[in-house]
């Protein structure tokens, strides 16, 4: 059988904060971590190349400082990348590459095409704003002009997501961790995007919590058939949700498989550390 | 007229530099053009941004109106009018009709504008989406992409939680298709009078130092969802205490066991009175 073609295709992404000078940019860089010794330019993200297919959820793993949160910010345009190439099926059949796209485009995309979950739900919404009023933002970004459907789109996704009827017009800052976190997991969903970006969803949230919330994903993974890209620095999380997992370090990907593959034989040594690690 | 100060109180390259924000703005209807607000003789806030328009353009020809929420005989309202009387030494007047230029807070006028005249506005928070988004760099960045999210948002959330759009005056209005912009504090009331208004409305604000404009003949279209229609304020049954006024935006006084209700546009109401219109 044929693999169907890629939701996202990430090629040669890089970030870089600093100039960059013929030390660190040339074919042998010689850098301390993601850090180049001699121009003091940080390497956050050094030839990230992944893709993403339709029903299929891809991990991100590595320690802090790793650059999985920059790949997200990348992704979602949060942050300008320095170079590299990015397309998306559902814009233009797959072959723009939409990090060149005009500012205006972007928005659209990242409101149409994409879902995002900040590990920091104060990231993705508006804390003084109800519940359904957050929702109805990406309804409305996306040119939702009709209070009644939209109502009921967001009515429909706190109901999938489990919040209390009761709490729904109310405000996110009175809100628990793992309701804060529901909520953005809905606003996300709302526009039915194909691909949805989760950035260490469940950090910081109780066990208990986070259990509910990979269910949740876990339901949608095979209720709604989006594609997925999911950071953590947890691979408990990864284990369990992950079909394939790409391991980071210092910028850049040192190895990535089936999940399982990686877990049951690292080959990378800091692969291994993480996953003797792992009680 | 002898004065200490120069015509209309600025240097001439002072009123320069207004006018050219002002064509500026008439040039991008709806769009804020920073300008360089002057210190004045009266406090940022109290309508310094209305004022610097009126010295700017004001002739020796011109008759000039000012009201404040309404009046034409508040104190600031009264001092405005004092210092640029004394400073041009141009008539001012109360009747709408027989003003050129008519500074104004918080009203238009109940009485049509025509081509001749000008309405000029102050405004405290020209950014219609201050409240949502605090950074300038940020909502300039949004009126460039006409990303106005924000905006509807804030509509959204009031309909979520009182069932109907409350602003209760600075509703949002869509500006020839292109720009939201902030109508400046007058009732909802008032914001239909701004959709092809023969008048050219300016608007200014001192203390945000910004200037914007809708020309004459230009489509103003109040911000409403399609299936939660727009509505002004409504007086069913109401009527002018004083002069028997329907129709028009009306001032409520509380009382002992109900209301009064007059005319919120004193200079229309006097006029009514004193052309005999029958008491209602």
């Amino acid at each position: 059988m044929r693999e169907p073609s890629p939701l996202l295709t990430v090629e040669h992404l890089s970030r870089r904060f600093g100039p960059g000078c013929s030390r660190c940019l040339g074919p042998e860089p010689d850098l301390r971590k993601n850090y180049c010794t001699r121009c003091g330019t940080v390497h956050a993200l050094g030839d990230v190349s992944l893709d993403v297919r339709p029903n299929e959820v891809v991990g991100v793993v590595g320690e802090s400082g790793s650059g999985k949160s920059t790949l997200m910010k990348c992704l979602y345009f949060d942050q300008p990348a320095t170079s590299g190439a990015v397309y998306l099926s559902a814009v233009g059949e797959g072959r723009e590459n939409v990090l060149e796209a005009s500012d205006q485009r972007r928005r659209q995309i990242r409101n149409t095409v994409l879902g995002m979950v900040y590990q920091n739900p104060a990231d993705g919404l508006k804390m003084d704003f109800s519940a359904l009023a957050n929702i109805a933002e990406k309804l409305i970004a996306a040119g939702g002009r009709s209070v009644g459907s939209m109502e009921a789109r967001a009515s429909e996704l706190l109901e999938h997501v489990n919040l209390p009827l009761q709490r729904w017009k109310e405000a996110p800052r009175r809100f628990s961790g793992g309701m804060q976190q529901r909520v953005q997991i809905a606003k996300a969903l709302s526009n039915r995007p194909p691909l949805l970006l989760l950035d260490e969803v469940t950090t910081g949230l109780d066990l208990s919590v986070q259990a509910k919330v990979l269910d949740l994903i876990r339901a949608l993974k095979r209720e709604l058939q989006v594609g997925m890209l999911l950071v953590s620095h947890d691979l408990g999380v990864i284990r369990m949700l992950a079909d394939r997992t790409l391991v980071m370090l210092d910028g850049r990907v040192v190895e990535q498989g089936l999940t399982d593959q990686i877990l049951e034989d690292p080959q990378h040594p800091y692969t291994q550390e993480l996953v003797q690690s792992l009680l | 007229m002898k004065s200490l100060y120069n015509y209309a109180f600025f240097d001439e390259g002072s009123k320069r530099e207004i006018r050219r924000a002002i064509l500026k703005s008439v040039c991008i209807p709806g769009y804020q053009t920073p300008f360089a607000s002057r210190e004045m003789p009266i406090a940022r806030g109290w309508g310094t941004g209305g004022l610097q328009i009126t010295l700017s353009l004001i002739g020796r020809a011109d008759t000039l109106k000012v009201i404040d929420q309404g009046a034409d005989e508040s104190v600031n309202a009264v001092s405005i009018k004092k210092l640029v009387r004394s400073t041009t030494g141009v008539t001012t007047t109360d009747r709408t009709a027989e003003a050129t230029l008519i500074q104004s807070r918080h009203r238009i006028p109940e009485a049509p504008l025509r081509e001749d005249q000008v309405l000029v506005l102050q405004v405290p928070i020209p950014e219609p989406l201050r409240a949502i988004e605090p950074s300038e760099l940020a909502t300039k960045r949004l009126h460039a992409e006409a990303d106005y999210t924000g905006a509807w948002l804030m509509l959204f959330e009031e309909l979520q939680r009182y069932g109907a759009y409350t602003t209760g005056s600075d509703h949002p209005v869509l500006v020839g298709g292109r720009y939201v912009m902030a109508p400046s504090p007058i009732p909802r009331f008032d914001n239909p009078k701004m959709d092809h208004s023969r008048a050219l409305i300016l608007l200014g604000a001192g203390r945000e130092k910004k200037i914007y404009a809708v020309p004459p003949f230009t489509r103003v279209a109040s911000l409403a969802f399609g299936d939660r229609p727009f509505r002004v304020e409504g007086f069913e049954g109401k009527a002018c205490r004083l002069c028997g006024a329907t129709g028009v935006f009306l001032d409520e006084l509380p009382q002992d066991g109900g209301a009064l209700y007059q005319c919120n546009d004193t200079g229309y109401c006097l006029e009514r009175l004193n052309a005999g219109t029958p008491h209602a």
